[in-house]
């Protein structure tokens, strides 16, 4: 165990010497936090019926997936996990006495936790001062805050083992360009975060229940703007926790299987 | 039994095949071809505790698939292999604790920190006990003159610097085995020299066993007693390199630096040639022995200086690639 905390450690510690990339990821994501919120203006302004949420709950929504964009989206992957598979570094992993897929995965872990220790904060800080209605308002409830902090976190492990899953599947096609960006781009169409999952149509929402994707942020989000009522949350808790437990299981299984044909080139 | 036994290993890599041209490309889209190819075919050897051993041949002809099953990095397709009583790709976590690996085309550094703080993490990797890391991490670092390094960025090392460190993040766990997969590509002089002596004495002091790849021969011919050549995924030659120059390593070049002229003709000289300021003779030293012929010479011409040269090794490598069509 204490490897994996090494190995977590020192990605984090490596992962915070990237500043002017944060600084100029918090710039994007203050932009499209501004686009998506004037675009929720316009449509409550136009008065829809049966809108799920609030407005002041959509824009807290929308700036807590810009704060935690770095941690909860699947899109920036760990180029080192692929280079690895591409370059065969990975006899390197290999000749380590450890489980190959718990050093990735907290090499993942660590790589977004840095990323996102160093954007979340002046996010969170500067949107909860803009005036209303445009600023992040506070969670709904001191309970609803706990509950949302112990959600997010198994979240984060959730989108870890997604995200190792990538690399894997890479062992297999030897590229990460089409299925896997196929897999991720509708990963992150299914967390919630180009529309809140509540805005989706009833069947979309229906399959989004089934699918691992929308117990990364869109529940603890929801938790936080206190838009669920407290049995539905037990519930998708419990499922939550079990996808995490499903995804590291069949992540495990899958790189196990993997090894037996992997394949290194030259040198 | 010994320490090192691999028994008929057989590994063979299946390659998307691809003609070139758009029709083609359309066509593997619907229906790919696949060509198989045999990276190792039916290789078998045994090697002792606290040998060093040069595996060598062509590019292409099956070292490093060799050394990555050996390592328990592969899955051969066939065959058995006992390393210190396990079979290392079934116990691979147990067993890569005994072997060190260096891959020379590949690093094992994290690029963004300083290399001690890799070292730290493998500690960790490989459970060493504090002061056993710390005792064999200052040996290492006295060794390899890694002071003034190990605390720099791995990524602003140069290659002859970080070539060694990487040598020493594979050592700091006191492997009994060292794979040593091309550790000289692209090093000046100096920094082969220093890895070779290292490499040496690490043998000599620990008995560790060692199996080294290499294309420069002169990597193998300081560190290793006995070769195993390989071509096509074959095993060629097994044995001493002592023996392979005995066979091979028939012709001696002599240059003689004169200003008489010479007109020499003996069984035994296969060429003649004047250069600018003397001769030079190609002499088959298994008929007529260097002695004889400097006998010859001195009573026919006045010699200024002389001048004699082996064939090297990579010659002696060259013919034989030749004499196996590799």
């Amino acid at each position: 165990m204490k490897a994996y905390i090494t190995y977590f450690k020192l990605k984090f510690i490596s992962g915070l010497q990237y500043r002017s990339a944060a600084w100029a990821g918090i710039a994007t994501q203050f932009f499209f936090g501004f686009v998506y919120i004037m675009v929720y203006i316009a449509f409550y302004k136009s008065g829809g019926k049966d809108i799920p949420l609030t407005l002041s709950q959509v824009i807290t929504y929308l700036w807590l997936n810009q704060a935690f964009l770095a941690l909860i989206n699947q899109f920036t992957r760990d180029q080192e996990l692929f280079n690895m598979v591409r370059e065969g570094t990975i006899s390197y992993e290999l000749a380590r006495p450890k489980n190959l897929y718990f050093m990735w995965y907290f090499k993942v872990l660590g790589q977004k936790l840095a990323n996102v220790t160093l954007r979340f904060f002046p996010l969170v800080l500067i949107t909860s001062l803009l005036p209303k209605p445009y600023g992040l308002g506070g969670p709904a409830s001191l309970s609803c805050f706990i509950l949302f902090l112990i959600c997010l976190t198994i979240g984060s492990l959730l989108v870890t083992a997604l995200t190792v899953f990538y690399p894997i599947i890479t062992m297999f096609t030897l590229s990460e360009k089409g299925i896997v960006n196929l897999m991720i781009s509708l990963a992150d169409i299914m967390s919630g975060l180009v529309v809140p999952i509540p805005f989706f149509p009833l069947f979309l929402q229906k399959i989004s229940k089934v699918l691992p994707f929308q117990y990364i942020s869109d529940l603890p989000f929801r938790i936080y703007v206190g838009s669920m009522p407290t049995t539905i949350i037990i519930n998708s808790m419990i499922i939550q926790f079990t996808w995490l437990i499903i995804l590291i299981f069949l992540g495990n299984f899958l790189m196990k299987k993997s090894l037996k044909r992997v394949v290194v080139q030259g040198g | 039994m010994s320490f090192i036994e691999v028994k008929q290993i057989s590994k063979t890599f299946r390659v998307a095949k691809k003609k070139s041209g758009l029709k083609e490309a359309f066509k593997s889209f619907i229906k790919r071809e696949y060509l198989d190819v045999v990276a190792v075919d039916d290789i078998s050897f045994s090697i002792e505790k606290g040998e060093i051993v040069g595996y060598i041949g062509p590019n292409g002809a099956g070292k490093s698939t060799t050394i990555k099953i050996l390592s328990g990095i592969l899955n051969p397709d066939s065959g058995e292999c006992k390393i210190a009583g396990m079979t290392p790709w079934k116990e691979r976590v147990k067993y890569v604790k005994k072997i060190g690996v260096v891959f020379g085309q590949k690093s094992q550094l994290w690029w963004d920190i300083p290399a001690e703080d890799t070292f730290d993490l493998l500690k960790d990797i490989y459970d060493i006990p504090e002061e056993e890391y710390q005792a064999t991490k200052k040996d290492l670092i006295k060794r390899l003159n890694l002071e003034d390094i190990i605390n720099i960025p791995v990524r602003q090392l140069s290659l002859g610097q970080r070539m060694r460190c990487e040598i020493a993040a594979s050592l700091l766990h006191n492997p009994e085995i060292l794979f040593l997969d091309e550790p000289t590509i692209g090093l000046d002089a100096v920094s082969k020299q220093l890895v070779r002596d290292f490499i040496k004495k690490l043998n000599k002091e620990k008995k560790t066993t060692i199996i080294l790849t290499s294309h420069d021969m002169s990597d193998i011919t300081t560190l290793a007693k006995r070769i195993i050549l390989i071509g096509k995924g074959k095993v060629l030659y097994d044995g001493s390199l002592k023996k392979l120059r005995d066979k091979y390593d028939t012709e001696t070049h002599v240059n003689i630096r004169t200003k008489d002229k010479l007109s020499i003709r003996k069984k035994g000289i296969t060429s003649k040639n004047k250069t600018r300021d003397g001769y030079e003779l190609v002499v088959n030293t298994k008929i007529l022995s260097i002695s004889e012929l400097l006998m010859n010479l001195s009573k026919k011409i006045l010699i200024d200086d002389i001048d004699i040269e082996q064939d090297t090794i990579d010659h002696i490598i060259v013919k034989l690639y030749e004499d196996y069509k590799i």
